[in-house]
């Protein structure tokens, strides 16, 4: 009995651990960053706090991401004892993260014409519409720590998809989630909405951190190992009679993950939560979010789970069905953007899952080419979001947005742009993304694979009339109100804007090098 | 592809010196359209300067690569410039570039020069025009675009330039779009290219089936080992394509009406140059059109037929600028005649393009002169006599009828006799058709050219009161006199000793002498007796008589050609009506079936949507519940899979 607990105790505990830290230095470097910004959150003075934590930020995010593109990339390694895996896949989607999560803050940084972050509130402590609260907004308080909390975020979310063991995983998945339960909750206006989020995103994400922690028990019974390769070796070896635990193990680890990127009947709180979250932390957590959760589920289906696949493909095919179908048939009835924008990104998890689901090397970067395209696109889309406004609150609701071409021919155009890169038309990225997930679905992906090509196809048909039906009312509809307005954004979010968009439509136009550089990076290292 | 071999064994080489900037040729003028556009009012002042400035700089290129190509021997003169990898998708492989031999050296000649002068002359002519910067970008427009059509290595790279020349007369014909039949005469012309834009993206989808590649020299490389049928086909669709650009039978009807675009124009493109394209396509498809005798012999049909319409409609046309366009419809019909004969034939088709070119061009400009003296009247029966105060466009103007007619020794007399001659050869009953549709066609060219001259210069004055003919300025007529000038001696420089067609002949073949089935010189004395006929008629009915002002009612033959031999109706009849009933048709298809479909899934859809949406009800607490029903539901079908 004692010789199976030694044996289970990870091999980072018994023997000197070697550290490749070039390798992991981007990770160091965003995880140090955000102690920085916790100190600066406590000694800089209130005035300068708000361009300092971005400014800090922001160097932080391009030096890690310096460090990975100059350093990182040649020192692919198993490192700190195999619980962290720095392969191609995790490179790209390391730089994927730390591209976005640039664009994320500076829509986050934006002020408006304000002193501080147009879109969080002055003091997240206090009760909304409480004196205390009209108090803290006339000493020019501010919730600057939302910076850091980004960068912790951040750097969970960049070990999310390196993690070799699921202890390692789990962690990675609570350092991701913990500051973004924060995030939401800190919402300038609709302060209720936005604590409501808060609350059912910290709720239900317990719920499935237990799913997760259930399954990787059960794997440690069935393998005797946290680890990623162990399990996979295990699977055909184990003794017989714990076949039995295999397989909910297998399933229970996948739904925690699923979770995280809103795969239906997962996807309840995705909706309240990018509605009553801050406009930018919605961007930031359908774009990174998902990006890392898609690279741990990649991780764990194709290093840990591939050997007995044939046993729980079913499961994950069934779940990106129903993601398809339910994203997109209810985004048809959505009234208000930003909900509409939580159900699409619900049906894209869908899609993406198509590409996971081919198991081959194209199915892997195909994945991560979709990731990337669909962050960069839905960070502009978010941070227009937040320009649209009646009377000061952001105008999500859909007939505000009626007739905005006539007035605002400029904003309405970008934003139409964008909708028809949800749709995948071709000449923007989301028509290069669906190919990338859905060509390896029907060459590699057997029947099965073809089948949910088809729902797919028919499912972007759905989403498509979504889109349209927002074009047609921003350009053929007489607007409903006088109010509504566009407000003059700062640079950072026109940067992220133009970024976002332009290069949504490079990827459309000349989308090779991004894909080829995904294929190159499309190995996994066992 | 450095190198590539052409049918009579001559190398194509990598262009160097000159040749290898040949891409100024279609950048400069590309540079001068893009420039006015966008630069906007601003330009107004200056920018009909610059575009002419620019044609000129083009036709300096292209002179300066002609001499480097006179430098070499005829086997080596033919160049190949590469630009860049075009289109690159999985085993197919386009790169762009350019093919500077002496056929395309032919046109960019023609085109740089003549395009040239045109703009000059309509400096003067569009002076008091509020929009001649826009009239001057898109003659740049046109400029490029052409050479770009005759210097592409590639069948799609000349697509380029053809829908850009396609693009820049579209324009240019509804130039005064606030007119509406101006602006309908843009459209026919427009759809009516479609048609045959069809038939040559077509012939180049065919050519990427068959063949795999689009380029000549692969083409051209295939063409011995494709099937019969297929080359055929594609000949067939190249023909289709080239009926359309060239304004043959059965896609004419679109040439008389672009006359409404601006006279300067119709002289370059709807005369000179674009029209054109359709024979240099032949041409430069001779490889195609030589595997497959069928096809050549339809080319044949459509010239003869065109060549003879053309004529007929010209005899009865009063307005000056449609008589034109209906001799350059006869004329192109020539050329195309010739170009259906092969190797024979291709030498003297590009011939009688050149002369035509110019004599033509030089018409219409004189045609522009006089509608410039006479208020814009375009009636010639409200002309008459104007030789008296229009002593320069009447000398100018009579080169080019003397050259068009094939009088010796003006250039079209060496041209056109060598194209009737060339008709007279084969066996069989085809040089006794072909030959005597060419020979009959000089007749009744001489007839109707005669007519258009008398009736404008000669006879009494039947201007209305309120005009005061004047001649032109200098600005306009000296590129009359220089295309006047080339009327007279350019054939005669070029055919006298045979120099024109032993400079094409490495490109397109020829040489061996062909006799025809009648004496070549009783031939010519045949040609010359039908001409003098024409004009002594011409001259005895618009001379001799008084000429009406109002038209008279004429005979069934006068009146069918007086509307273009019932063309529209026939067009009008045979596709527009039913094209109409077939979209009605349509149309009511989709609204009920289609939209219906649609509608209903659309519904139901959305009614799904608001079912489901129900389960959406903002408490944790379902979907907590939600989530754990999926988990059990899964781990349970799971189970019971297993």
């Amino acid at each position: 009995m004692s010789a199976v607990v030694t044996s289970a105790v990870p091999a980072a505990f018994l023997q000197a651990v070697k550290v490749d830290y070039w390798a992991v230095l981007p990770l160091l470097i965003v995880l140090g960053g955000a102690l920085v910004g916790v100190l600066v959150e406590a000694f800089a003075p209130r005035r300068s706090r708000h361009t300092l934590q971005v400014v800090w930020t922001l160097l932080t995010l391009v030096a890690s991401l310096v460090v990975l593109a100059g350093w990182s990339r040649g020192h692919e390694a198993k490192t700190l004892g195999g619980s962290v895996v720095i392969d191609g896949p995790t490179l790209f989607l390391q730089g994927t993260l730390l591209a976005l999560s640039i664009l994320a803050v500076l829509t986050m940084a934006e002020r408006f014409p304000g002193q501080d972050a147009d879109a969080f509130t002055p003091m997240g402590a206090a009760t909304p519409g409480s004196p205390y609260e009209a108090a803290a907004a006339r000493a020019g308080l501010t919730t600057s720590e939302i910076f850091p909390l980004t960068l912790l975020s951040v750097a969970g979310m960049m070990l999310f998809p390196a993690a070799g063991d699921l202890i390692t995983m789990f962690v990675a998945l609570e350092v991701l989630s913990l500051p973004l339960y924060i995030m939401c909750g800190l919402a300038r206006r609709r302060r209720l909405l936005s604590h409501e989020a808060s609350l059912k995103y910290f709720l239900l994400g317990a719920f499935s951190s237990a799913f997760f922690l259930f399954g990787a028990a059960l794997l440690f019974a069935y393998s005797g190992s946290l680890d990623l390769v162990t399990i996979a070796s295990t699977t055909s070896a184990a003794a017989p009679e714990l076949n039995n635990l295999l397989l909910p193990g297998v399933l229970l680890v996948l739904i925690g993950l699923m979770f995280k990127i809103g795969a239906v009947p997962f996807h309840s709180w995705t909706p309240d939560v990018y509605q009553g979250a801050p406009t930018p932390v919605s961007g930031f957590m359908a774009a990174c979010t998902k990006a890392a959760a898609f690279g741990a589920i990649l991780r764990v289906a194709y290093t840990a789970f591939d050997g007995s696949r044939w046993d729980w493909r079913a499961a994950v095919i069934a779940v990106a069905i129903l993601t398809m179908v339910v994203g997109s048939v209810l985004s048809v009835t959505q009234t208000d953007m930003k909900r509409l924008l939580a159900y699409s990104s619900i049906a894209h998890a869908g899609f993406v899952l198509v590409g996971v689901m081919a198991f081959d090397k194209a199915g892997v970067s195909g994945t991560m080419f979709y990731v990337a395209a669909y962050g960069l696109t839905v960070i502009a889309a978010f941070a227009v979001v937040s320009m649209i406004r009646e009377n000061g609150s952001e105008a999500t609701h859909l007939s505000q947005w009626a007739g905005l071409g006539k007035n605002h021919p400029v904003v309405a155009g970008v934003f139409a742009f964008i909708l028809l890169a949800f749709a995948g038309i071709p000449l923007t990225s989301g028509f290069t993304a669906k190919y990338a997930v859905f060509a390896p679905a029907v060459t590699d992906g057997g029947r099965a694979g073809v089948i949910m090509v088809i729902i797919g196809v028919l499912c972007s048909a759905i989403t498509a009339f979504v889109y349209v039906r927002i074009i047609i009312l921003m350009y053929f509809t007489e607007p409903s109100s006088e109010d509504v307005t566009v407000l003059v954004p700062s640079p950072m979010t026109t940067i992220a804007v133009t970024v976002g968009v332009l290069l949504t439509f490079a990827l459309g136009v000349v989308p090779g090098p991004v894909l080829d550089l995904a294929g190159q990076a499309s190995q996994f290292i066992r | 592809m450095h190198s590539l071999i052409t049918e009579t064994g001559v190398v194509t080489q990598a262009a160097t010196g000159v040749s290898s900037v040949g891409w100024l040729l279609v950048a400069l003028p590309l540079f001068g359209a893009a420039f006015l556009l966008v630069g906007g009012k601003a330009t107004d002042k200056w920018g009909h300067h610059l575009a002419t400035i620019l044609s000129w700089a083009a036709f300096v290129v292209g002179a300066a690569a002609f001499l480097q190509m006179l430098g070499n021997d005829p086997e080596h003169r033919s160049y190949h410039l590469r630009l860049f990898d075009w289109i690159s998708a999985g085993g197919f492989k386009l790169e762009a570039g350019m093919l500077l031999d002496q056929l395309s050296m032919s046109f960019v000649l023609l085109v740089t020069f003549v395009g040239s002068l045109i703009h000059v002359y309509s400096i003067g002519y569009m002076a008091h025009d509020p929009n001649r910067r826009r009239f001057f970008a898109y003659l740049n427009l046109f400029v490029a675009s052409m050479l770009l059509l005759v210097l592409a290595d590639s069948y799609l790279l000349l697509f380029v330039g053809w829908e850009g020349v396609g693009l820049a007369s579209y324009l240019l014909i509804g130039f005064w779009y606030t007119n509406p039949a101006y602006a309908t005469a843009g459209n026919k012309a427009f759809v009516v290219n479609r048609v045959g834009d069809i038939g040559l993206t077509l012939a180049i989808m065919a050519m990427f089936a068959v063949f795999g590649h689009v380029d000549f020299a692969s083409v051209q490389a295939g063409v011995g080992t494709a099937s019969k049928g297929w080359v055929t086909a594609i000949g067939l669709l190249l023909l289709l394509g080239a009926c359309g650009k060239s304004a043959q039978f059965p896609l004419q009807s679109w040439l008389g009406d672009a006359m409404a675009g601006p006279t300067p124009v119709s002289a370059l493109i709807h005369a000179a140059t674009m029209v054109t394209a359709g024979v240099y396509l032949v041409v430069r498809s001779g490889f195609i059109f030589d595997a497959s005798p069928d096809a050549r012999l339809a080319v044949c049909f459509v010239g003869a037929i065109t060549l003879l319409f053309g004529a007929i409609v010209g005899c009865a046309k009063d307005d000056i600028k449609k008589a034109l366009a209906a001799s350059t419809m006869s004329q192109i019909g020539y050329m195309m005649l010739a170009a259906g004969l092969g190797p024979i034939g291709y030498a003297f088709a590009i011939f009688h393009l050149l002369t035509h070119g110019f004599f033509k061009a030089g018409m219409f400009l004189g045609a522009g002169s006089v509608m410039h003296g006479m208020n814009n009247q375009v009636d010639m029966r409200r002309f008459g006599g104007l030789a008296t105060v229009m002593k320069i466009t009447w000398v100018t103007f009579g080169f080019g009828w003397l050259a068009i007619l094939g009088v010796p020794p003006f250039s079209g007399f060496w041209s056109k006799d060598k194209i009737i001659e060339a008709a007279f050869v084969g066996d069989g009953w085809q040089p006794w058709v072909f030959g005597t549709a060419a020979l009959v066609g000089a007749g009744i060219t001489a007839f109707y050219m005669s007519r258009l001259f008398f009736m404008t210069f000669q006879g009494k004055k039947r201007w209305s009161d309120d005009v005061h003919p004047h001649e032109s300025p200098l600005v306009m007529t000296v590129p009359m006199m220089v295309l006047a000038v080339g009327s007279a001696v350019l054939g005669l420089i070029l055919g006298v000793t045979d120099m024109f067609p032993t400079w094409l002949e490495p490109v397109v073949g020829g040489g061996a002498e062909e006799h025809p089935v009648i004496n070549k010189w009783v031939l010519m004395g045949l040609t010359l007796v039908l001409v003098i006929v024409g004009i002594a008629l011409a001259y005895v009915r618009y001379v001799r008589e008084a000429v009406p002002v109002a038209p008279p009612k004429g005979s069934l033959l006068t009146q069918a050609a007086r509307v273009d031999l019932y063309q529209d109706a026939v067009n009008e009849g045979l596709f527009m009506r039913p094209g109409i009933h077939l979209t009605r048709g349509l149309v009511f298809t989709d609204r009920k079936g289609v939209d219906g479909a649609v509608g209903g899934l659309a519904a139901f859809v959305g009614g799904a949507s608001s079912r489901v949406r129900r389960l959406q009800n903002g408490y944790a607490r379902s979907y907590a519940l939600t989530m754990l029903a999926g988990v059990v539901a899964i781990l349970g079908v799971m189970w019971v899979i297993n």
